[in-house]
């Protein structure tokens, strides 16, 4: 060995050393600089402990099992990433909740409204339809691989159906002069039975969804159940809806209001 | 990329939590705010860039606008967290090593023990902690020595809560004083 003093180890040095941050090279050369240097090594000494202290801290955690809350909500991430079959599964399961939650929290105002007029009714039960309408489409327009149940390519038989389905002859409007072409569609669960939901996508990759069922008769009444568009702006996406003899439909999907309107007038037209 | 290794995610976005806030309610609830936040700022996520950077991205961002928050709330005085530590970990009638560990990581300023505990318990690499922290790699290692200095003060002094640290004695293997 020669004489001369190596240098002391900087802080930075000490972190390096202590955290394993050092290419092999490094690693050499800084245990050479080390050996001359006391201060520096009760301070590696002294921050070895407390980093390995610091690495036993809590670590049952890593072993303890996921709590559910965390597990769905890691699932429902998952969804919304949309890769992998596996998890389809656990959106459906989302998706159901976020329903269930939506029909929960509806009936529950209903009930307590007291027993409102018909017409107080309906239009309650058509702002549930828009709303179940809205969940329907956040929870399925951000699917990558399984935005839709069956594909427009076989139209003819989700047309059938789903009108089979829903009771009563459906029919998908054209909306290809909007820019919008059908992807596909879903069945879905409603508060009367099945709703149907249709998915269209214009070249942006924008998605809207056309959502439809028959409304629950025991909220919309007997009589009087036709409704004008109405615009939904709540809800997690905004729809346009209306009802037409006791058959809601619902537009939604993340476009501004104008454009909206005219796509769910062009739906009308079509119906 | 897929579901499943969100789910893997989970234990140390936890364990880090928890060390962080010093509470186990409330480091589950960051972890749920962070998996809800992910969900919806997936698009901001690259496909094939490291998950588990982003998670702890998306964490940091969480715990550093909850702290900014509660800071504005506190009835407009701000409150240090030396403080407060004592009432941030509930005492314990055994209290270990462990106990007093976490009691002295909270009483380090928010922005040291993120540091520390990404770099000891996450062995994040310093750029890494940077890219995460939002602040130059400098900025880490000076944040990264003031932590270990600062803790090793905290550990090696007599505890009593609210006191402020005496200086540090110099023993070497100061861990395994109870409080």
């Amino acid at each position: 060995m020669d004489r001369t003093i190596p240098q002391p180890l900087t802080e930075d040095d000490i972190h390096a050393l202590v955290d394993g941050q050092l290419a092999p090279g490094a690693l050499v050369a800084l245990q050479a600089r080390l050996a001359h240097d006391m201060a520096a090594q009760a301070t590696v000494q002294k921050w070895q402990q407390q980093r390995a202290a610091m690495r036993g801290l809590h670590q049952q955690i890593l072993d303890e099992p996921l709590p559910a809350t965390l597990l769905a909500a890691a699932h429902q991430s998952a969804a919304s990433q949309q890769e992998v079959n596996q998890w389809w599964r656990w959106g459906g399961m989302a998706a159901g909740v976020m329903l269930a939650f939506g029909v929960g929290w509806f009936s529950h105002m209903a009930w307590h409204g007291g027993a409102p007029s018909p017409e107080l009714a309906q239009a309650q039960a058509a702002r549930n339809f828009a709303r179940q309408a809205s969940f329907a489409h956040v929870v399925y327009s951000p699917e990558v691989r399984h935005p839709v149940e069956v594909a427009a390519v076989e139209q003819e038989h989700l047309v059938q159906w789903l009108s089979k389905r829903v009771g009563k002859p459906l029919k998908v409007p054209d909306l290809a002069p909007q820019g919008y072409e059908l992807m596909g569609g879903r069945l879905l669960p409603g508060e009367a039975g099945a709703r149907a939901q249709f998915m269209f996508e214009n070249a942006a990759g924008t998605r809207i969804t056309l959502y439809l069922g028959a409304l629950d008769k025991s909220q919309a009444g007997t009589d009087a159940r036709q409704t004008g568009f109405q615009f939904a702006p709540d809800g997690p996406t905004p729809s346009f809806y209306w009802v037409d003899q006791g058959f809601g439909y619902a537009l939604a999907g993340p476009v501004p209001r104008g454009e909206l309107m005219q796509l769910a007038e062009a739906v009308y037209r079509q119906l | 990329m897929n579901g499943q290794s969100i789910v893997e995610q989970i234990p140390a976005l936890r364990r880090y939590a928890r060390a962080l806030t010093g509470d186990s309610w409330a480091a589950d609830d960051l972890v749920q705010d962070t998996l809800e936040r992910a969900c919806s700022k997936w698009r901001l996520w690259t496909a094939g860039s490291d998950l588990r950077a982003w998670m702890f991205t998306v964490m940091h961002n969480l715990f550093a606008n909850q702290l900014r928050r509660a800071t504005r709330q506190g009835s407009g005085s701000r409150v240090d967290i030396d403080d407060v530590a004592h009432e941030l970990a509930a005492p314990q009638a055994n209290p270990g090593l462990a106990l007093d560990l976490q009691n002295c990581l909270m009483r380090l300023p928010q922005e040291q023990r993120v540091v520390v505990l990404l770099v000891s318990l996450e062995d994040m690499s310093y750029a890494e902690v940077a890219q995460i922290t939002g602040v130059p790699l400098g900025t880490v290692m000076s944040r990264l020595s003031r932590a270990r200095s600062r803790l090793q003060k905290l550990l090696d002094a007599p505890v009593r809560s609210g006191e402020p640290p005496a200086a540090a004695a110099d023993k070497v293997s100061p861990l395994r004083r109870l409080k």
